[in-house]
C-alpha cells in the first residue's frame, strides 16, 4: 500500500474535489494499484538523464514574438464573457460569500 | 447518388459539377444520422443552422461556376472537445453541459474556411480520458461494426461517425492514442500529426505536452487533404510550429519504394492478440513486396511507456482541469454555503469517476514530497523513450506496428479495471510522449469481422512519409 485513507483525503482537498465515501474506498484501491504499476519506473537508473520538460524544441523560434500592446485581438464584449456564467449581476461573476462578517 | 461511399474529392466534385448540392448532401447526412445514430450514439449536438448556412454559401459558389475550395460542400463533424462558436461544446462532461463557446477552435475554423460543412459535435470520453468511449457523461458510443462492442476512445464518436457514413471526415484529438485506437477499432484511417503541427487553440486541454488534433477519414488521401487544411502556424497557439506545410496530397504520389520500415520487436511480444499479430505481419509482408525495406529494430524502453504516460498525462490534466470551478462557465452546484464548498461540490458533481481518478493521481504525483519520485522520474523516462525513437529513426524512415494489441472489446469488459483499460493504449502512448506523428490504417479483420489497424509512426514533421506508406499499402 503506497497511500492510505488519510492521503486520499489530503489529495482530494488539494484538488478541490469532494469525494463520497464510496469513491474514497474505490480510489484508494485504484490509486494503489496504479502506483504499484508505476513502480516499475524505478527499475531504470535515471540519475544521468535530463527530464524532458518541454516540447518547445519541436516548435521552434515562432514561440517568441514582439509584444503587442492591444493583445492579439480585442477582448470579448462584457455580455459575451458573462454569457456562460452560472451566476452574474451583469457586471461581475457572482459567487458565495468568501468572508463571514 | 450513393453518398455513403463518398470520399472528400468525390463529394466536392459532385457539388462542383452540380450533380448534387451541399444543402441536399447535408440534409441527406442528417437523415442518415436521425435513422442510425439512436443505435450508435456518435453525435451529441447537431449544428443544423450553421451547416445549412455554410452549405448555401458553397451552393452559391457552385451555381456561379466558381472553383470550390478543397473541402467545398463536404459534410464533416467535430469531436466535442473543440470549441465551436454558438454550438454547445461539452467535452463529454456534465461540467460543461450547457457551455456555448464564444469562439471557434482554429482547426474547425480552417475546415470551414476550406469549404467544409460542420454537421455537429461528436461524442467522446469525458475530457478525452478513456479508451472505450464508455466514460462519456452522456452515453457510450457503440461500434458500427458490432453494436455489442466499443468503438475505442477517446474519439469514439469521430471514428464511428466515419465508419457509419454519418460524416465524410471528422476531427478527433489524440493524447495517448485517442485518434489511432478508435480508427483501428472502427476500420477507418486516423492520423495523429506531430506535436505542434496543428494548432491546439480552442481544444479543451487534457495534457498540454501530449494533445494533438487530427483527422479520421475513409482513405489516406482524405487524411492528407484534411491535414493540409488544418496544419501550420497559428498566432493563437504559441506551441504551433512554423515549419513549412508540404502539399501532403501531392506527396502521396511519390513512390514508397525503398522506404526503410522498422519493425520493433517489443510491439510483437506477449499480450498481442494472435489474429492482430497475423494481420500486422501480413501487412508488413505486403509492404515488403511493394518495395519497402523491412528492418528489425528495438525500442527498449517500451514497457515503461504506460506508467510514464499515466503520470505525465494525469499531472498535466490535474493542472488543466483546475479551471473548472463553477465561476465563469460550466456547472455550479447550487447548495454551497461558502466559496470553497462551491468549488468542491461543483467539481464533485460535475466530473465523472475517471476524470476524478486522474485528477487525484495527477495531484498526488505533483504534491510536495512525491514530485521527484513520480513526476520528475516520469519526465526522465520520457526522455529515454524519445531517445529510443531518435536512435531508431537514424536507421529507418518509419516504424510499423499494430495500432492496438486487440480488436474492439465488448462494452463493459474493462470498465471496472482502470489499469486494464490503460493497457489498451500500450502501442500508441509512446508516440505522444516522443512528440512524433502516427497513422492507423485498416489492415484486415478478425474471424468475427472486427477491423484490425496497422500503425505507421514517423519522424517529427514527416507526416508525408507515413501517409505515403499508408497510401501505398491501401492501393496495393
Amino acid at each position: 500500500m503506497k497511500i492510505d485513507e488519510k492521503d486520499v483525503t489530503y489529495v482530494a482537498d488539494l484538488a478541490h474535489v469532494e469525494l463520497t465515501g464510496e469513491e474514497r474506498v474505490r480510489f484508494l484501491r485504484d490509486l494503489n494499484s496504479i502506483l504499484d504499476y508505476v513502480d516499475r519506473l524505478n527499475e531504470l537508473d535515471t540519475s544521468n538523464v535530463r527530464p524532458m520538460a518541454v516540447m518547445a524544441n519541436l516548435t521552434g523560434d515562432a514561440t517568441l514574438r514582439d509584444d503587442i500592446r492591444e493583445g492579439l485581438r480585442k477582448s470579448l464584449p462584457h455580455e459575451v464573457a458573462l454569457a456562460n456564467a452560472p451566476d452574474s449581476d451583469g457586471t461581475f461573476f457572482r459567487v458565495p460569500k468568501v468572508i463571514e462578517r | 447518388m450513393d453518398s455513403p461511399s463518398l470520399t472528400i474529392d468525390a463529394t466536392r466534385a459532385a457539388v462542383q459539377e452540380q450533380r448534387t448540392t451541399a444543402t441536399a448532401l447535408a440534409e441527406d447526412f442528417y437523415q442518415r444520422i436521425d435513422k442510425q445514430d439512436p443505435l450508435i450514439g456518435a453525435y451529441l449536438t447537431l449544428s443544423k443552422e450553421r451547416a445549412l448556412a455554410r452549405a448555401a454559401e458553397i451552393d452559391a459558389l457552385a451555381a456561379k461556376g466558381e472553383e470550390l475550395p478543397p473541402l467545398g460542400g463536404v459534410p464533416v463533424a467535430i469531436k466535442d472537445v473543440m470549441a465551436t462558436r454558438g454550438v454547445r461544446t461539452t467535452a463529454g462532461s456534465k461540467i460543461l453541459g450547457n457551455y456555448v463557446p464564444p469562439y471557434d477552435c482554429t482547426a474547425v475554423a480552417r475546415m470551414e474556411a476550406a469549404g467544409a460543412v460542420v454537421l455537429g459535435k461528436l461524442n467522446c470520453d469525458e475530457f478525452a480520458m478513456g479508451s472505450s468511449n464508455e466514460n462519456s457523461a452522456w452515453r457510450p458510443v457503440r461500434n458500427p461494426r458490432d453494436l455489442g462492442r466499443v468503438p475505442g476512445g477517446s474519439s469514439g464518436g469521430s471514428a464511428a461517425a466515419v465508419a457509419a457514413n454519418m460524416a465524410v471526415a471528422t476531427l478527433g484529438s489524440d493524447t495517448g492514442g485517442s485518434i489511432r485506437q478508435p480508427a483501428s477499432f472502427c476500420g477507418v484511417v486516423g492520423l495523429m500529426p506531430t506535436y505542434g503541427r496543428v494548432s491546439r487553440y480552442g481544444l479543451i486541454a487534457f495534457a498540454s505536452s501530449l494533445d494533438r488534433i487530427g483527422p479520421l477519414t475513409k482513405t489516406v488521401n482524405d487524411a492528407a487533404l484534411v491535414l493540409r487544411t488544418i496544419a501550420g502556424r497559428d498566432p493563437m497557439d504559441s506551441t504551433s510550429a512554423d515549419a513549412p506545410v508540404p502539399d501532403y496530397v501531392a506527396e502521396l504520389e511519390k513512390p514508397a519504394r525503398a522506404v526503410k520500415l522498422g519493425v520493433p520487436k517489443e510491439y510483437f511480444a506477449e499480450g498481442l492478440d494472435a489474429e492482430v499479430r497475423k494481420a500486422a505481419e501480413a501487412a508488413i509482408q505486403k509492404l515488403a513486396k511493394s518495395g519497402c525495406e523491412i528492418v528489425p529494430i528495438s525500442l527498449p524502453h517500451t514497457k515503461y511507456a504506460i506508467p510514464t504516460y499515466y503520470i505525465v498525462a494525469t499531472a498535466e490534466a490535474s493542472s488543466n482541469l483546475a479551471r473548472f470551478d463553477g465561476v465563469r462557465y460550466g456547472f455550479r452546484a447550487g447548495d454551497a454555503r461558502s466559496l470553497s464548498e462551491m468549488y468542491r461540490r461543483s467539481r464533485d458533481q460535475g466530473f465523472g469517476a475517471e476524470v476524478k481518478r486522474r485528477i487525484m493521481l495527477g495531484t498526488y504525483a505533483l504534491s510536495a514530497g512525491y514530485y521527484d519520485a513520480y513526476y520528475l522520474k516520469a519526465q526522465k523516462v520520457r526522455a529515454l523513450l524519445a531517445q529510443d525513437f531518435a536512435w531508431a529513426f537514424k536507421q529507418v524512415d518509419a516504424i510499423v506496428t499494430p495500432t492496438s494489441p486487440t480488436a474492439a472489446f465488448k462494452l463493459g469488459e474493462k470498465v471496472d479495471d482502470p489499469l486494464a483499460m490503460y493497457l489498451a493504449d500500450i502501442f500508441t502512448v509512446t508516440a505522444n510522449l516522443a512528440g512524433i506523428c502516427g497513422v492507423s490504417i485498416p489492415c484486415g479483420e478478425t474471424k468475427e469481422k472486427l477491423p484490425i489497424g496497422l500503425q505507421i509512426l514517423g519522424k517529427h514533421f514527416d507526416e508525408a512519409t507515413i501517409l505515403r506508406v499508408g497510401h501505398a499499402f491501401e492501393q496495393s
